[in-house]
């Protein structure tokens, strides 16, 4: 009896609930954690601002995960209106021309007044074709900075920041004479290493403007700048100035452990750094090596974007439209960058930031925002546009890891990388003629 | 005896379950595969090129595989031995516990329970260089330990988070195994004054030998097929690629490299290799057992 007035409550109230029928928009993503929270959120705040749409976020594991469900799902044709695919997926993405939207055209043709140079140019530049056209809305962006302790700075009588991976080295050597184990380790080694080391110093790292130029772009990383400083790191791992700890961001433990004073990482793991470090830290921006260029360029992003999907309902693609909107307000924005650690996508959203003083209460914060924005994108620093470029991160790890362990010298190991993925391109380019 | 059913229709009827559950779950997507290895197409299945045996050539030409497909030997053959030796050790103790038997072999079963990719993450945890106990332990007594670096001692992390869970598998079926083993000829032979150990050798392991047989078919196929949520979770195949083995070298260049010919003609291969090495298993190594 009483299960029987249950169901009838719940009959009741999944009537009640499908009589305002708004507009449902699904959006896959790959937030765990607070970010998941976060999410879950802001969609709640967009749901709650109007009575048309429903925006319904999905956890759907890690980026991998969250792009090959939502691949998937489109061969199955159940595909969600809204999927957060990371940056090394962009190509891929792109290239898949019958399944996206994208959102230049989107925000077109919904009505939604879109302006594009609202956007910072240094993250959306990742996201637009070759006629500047924003394909994707970029969510979460960040890139790679230098995080020091000062405490074992101190006690090792450094008084300033490193700015060059020259002072990177002496800084080790002065940490490892007070005691310390380790100078640095970094997190995503091909992402900062390599991909950011181009970047910084203006130089190539695949043919045709690192790819936006075509598919027929080849690898170029095997050229002096890269193999000098892979050999200098790869002495670096023998003497201590460097300590390799995996491809992902495990390294985070050494720096927690004050194990290594310093750590290269994404600009969005300021927030778990500063949940998990016991002592006071910097954020400095990424080094650049004295000598091989006058003024260091900005570095690229990581991160994701959102990409709209075919096979939905102009409905859908109008809440869709609408949502996209609401994200890229100042104050969502803002929110969102200062809660998370990724960088804000657009200048109202830098500049409410700044107003509201966060910068000046979190020092550190600001450094990402900073680096992205000195001078205007290069060719060579708009991003990388690479197809199968997760296979490649795979062969640059093992290629660098090879360094790492002394088994190979930087410029074999470079060539051989370049040679493997330059065989990834190809494949990529036939499978998208 | 010989069971004779009314009608013909029946006895299908009984089996159709099983043959249903074999023809979707195995038989539908090896013909998948078997297709798809012969194409090359994008991720979203946009365009869709027949390639003949291109996926197959670049395959067979690419010496990275061949390496591949040695450490999945090293690394299965590791599983398997150390898997098995382990688990008879401890089912061969169990057996003569008398006291709290129950309790014993309880706890030795339960790391069976653990899904695969949180074994992985727990001896991740415990051998990580800067902060596991085991690694620090390690450390301590001298062993410069870090498997980020080291390929061989990757090899070690991977092989013991793939074993530890078969053991309570493996030590399951020991168990049972030794049991069976009739008391009477073992007091015959305690009389005749031979050791345990004697004992044991000649006759308790040949008594086992099928079950022994049965464990290294399912130990071998288990380390082929099932193993790379460990993989993924503790070292992702690396460093370098000492520890990508063809299964998860499958799984890497389908599910994460979204390469499906590539991906679907690597594992033609590995249903190969696996349908040889049971054909061997069965052919040369059977018939060494005894079934009693």
């Amino acid at each position: 009896m009483h299960n029987l007035k249950l169901a009838s409550v719940v009959v009741g109230l999944s009537i009640a609930s499908s009589g305002f029928a708004a507009t449902q928009i699904e959006w896959w993503h790959a937030m765990g954690g607070a970010n998941g929270e976060k999410v879950n959120e802001i969609a709640k705040a967009f749901n709650d601002s109007q009575d048309a749409y429903e925006v319904k976020p999905v956890y759907k594991g890690n980026y991998t995960e969250t792009m090959t469900s939502a691949i998937a799902a489109f061969r199955a044709k159940q595909q969600p209106a809204i999927v957060q695919v990371f940056e090394v997926g962009t190509a891929s993405m792109m290239a898949a021309k019958g399944a996206i939207y994208p959102v230049y055209k989107l925000m077109r043709e919904s009505g939604q007044s879109f302006d594009e140079s609202a956007y910072l140019s240094a993250v959306t530049g990742y996201y637009t074709n070759s006629d500047g056209q924003m394909l994707s809305m970029p969510f979460n962006s960040s890139t790679t900075v230098l995080y020091y302790n000062k405490d074992l700075f101190k006690k090792a009588g450094i008084s300033q920041a490193p700015k060059t991976w020259q002072e990177v080295e002496s800084a080790a050597k002065k940490l490892q004479a007070s005691g310390v184990t380790c100078g640095f380790t970094t997190a995503w080694q091909s992402w900062v290493q390599l991909e950011n080391l181009s970047a910084r110093h203006n130089v190539p790292f695949a043919t045709l403007d690192n790819g936006f130029g075509g598919l027929k772009t080849e690898l170029k990383f095997n050229g002096p700048l890269q193999v000098a400083h892979v050999t200098k790191m790869g002495e670096w791992q023998k003497n201590g100035v460097f300590s390799y700890s995996g491809r992902t961001n495990d390294g985070a433990a050494k720096f927690y452990s004050q194990e290594c004073g310093m750590f290269t990482e994404s600009s969005a793991g300021y927030a778990g750094i500063k949940r998990n470090a016991k002592f006071d830290f910097g954020v400095a921006e990424l080094p650049y090596w004295e000598g091989k260029v006058k003024q260091p360029s900005n570095t690229i992003i990581g991160g994701a974007s959102l990409w709209v999907l075919q096979g939905h309902s102009k409905e859908e693609y109008k809440g869709v439209a609408s949502f996209l909107s609401y994200l890229s307000r100042a104050s969502v924005q803002a929110d969102w960058h200062q809660f998370s650690g990724y960088l804000p996508i657009t200048k109202a959203a830098y500049d409410l930031t700044k107003g509201q003083g966060f910068y000046a209460a979190n020092p550190g914060t600001e450094t990402g925002v900073m680096q992205m924005t000195t001078g205007t994108p290069t060719a060579n620093t708009k991003g990388l546009r690479l197809g199968n470029f997760v296979q490649i991160r795979g062969i640059i790890d093992e290629a660098l890891e090879s360094v790492w362990s002394g088994d190979v010298d930087a410029q074999t190991a470079l060539n051989t990388a370049v040679e493997r993925g330059n065989v990834q391109l190809r494949k990529f380019e036939k499978a998208n003629d | 005896m010989t069971v004779t059913f009314p009608q013909k229709s029946l006895p299908w009827l009984l089996l159709l379950p099983q043959l249903l559950i074999t023809a979707i779950f195995f038989l539908w997507p090896a013909e998948q595969a078997l297709e798809q290895a012969f194409y090359q197409e994008d991720a979203f299945g946009l365009s869709r090129e027949f390639v003949g045996l291109e996926n197959f050539l670049d395959l067979f030409t690419d010496p990275l595989y061949y390496q591949s497909i040695l450490t999945t030997l090293v690394f299965s053959f590791s599983v398997a031995i150390v898997g098995m030796s382990l688990a008879l050790l401890l089912a061969v103790m169990a057996d003569r516990v008398i006291r709290g038997k129950l309790a014993y072999q309880t706890l030795l079963i339960w790391p069976y329970a653990v899904a695969p990719a949180l074994a992985g993450v727990l001896w991740w945890i415990l051998f990580d260089p800067s902060m596991g106990p085991i690694a620090l332990w390690l450390k301590s007594a001298g062993v410069d330990w870090n498997h980020y670096l080291d390929g061989n001692q990757a090899m070690i992390l991977v092989v013991i988070a793939s074993t530890w869970k078969q053991i309570s598998y493996n030590f399951l079926f020991f168990l049972a195994g030794l049991q069976a083993v009739p008391r009477s000829l073992i007091e015959a032979a305690a009389i005749d004054g031979a050791s345990p150990f004697k004992r044991f050798w000649t006759i308790v392991f040949p008594l086992l030998s099928p079950t022994t047989f049965f464990l290294l078919v399912v130990n071998l196929v288990y380390a082929f097929f099932e193993t790379f949520g460990v993989i993924d979770a503790t070292t992702k195949g690396g460093p370098g690629q000492s520890t990508t083995t063809l299964v998860y070298k499958v799984f890497d260049d389908g599910f994460v490299g979204l390469d499906l010919g590539g991906s679907a003609a690597q594992s033609v291969v590995l249903m190969a290799i696996v349908g040889l090495m049971t054909v061997i298993q069965f052919r040369f190594i059977e018939r060494k057992v005894q079934y009693s």
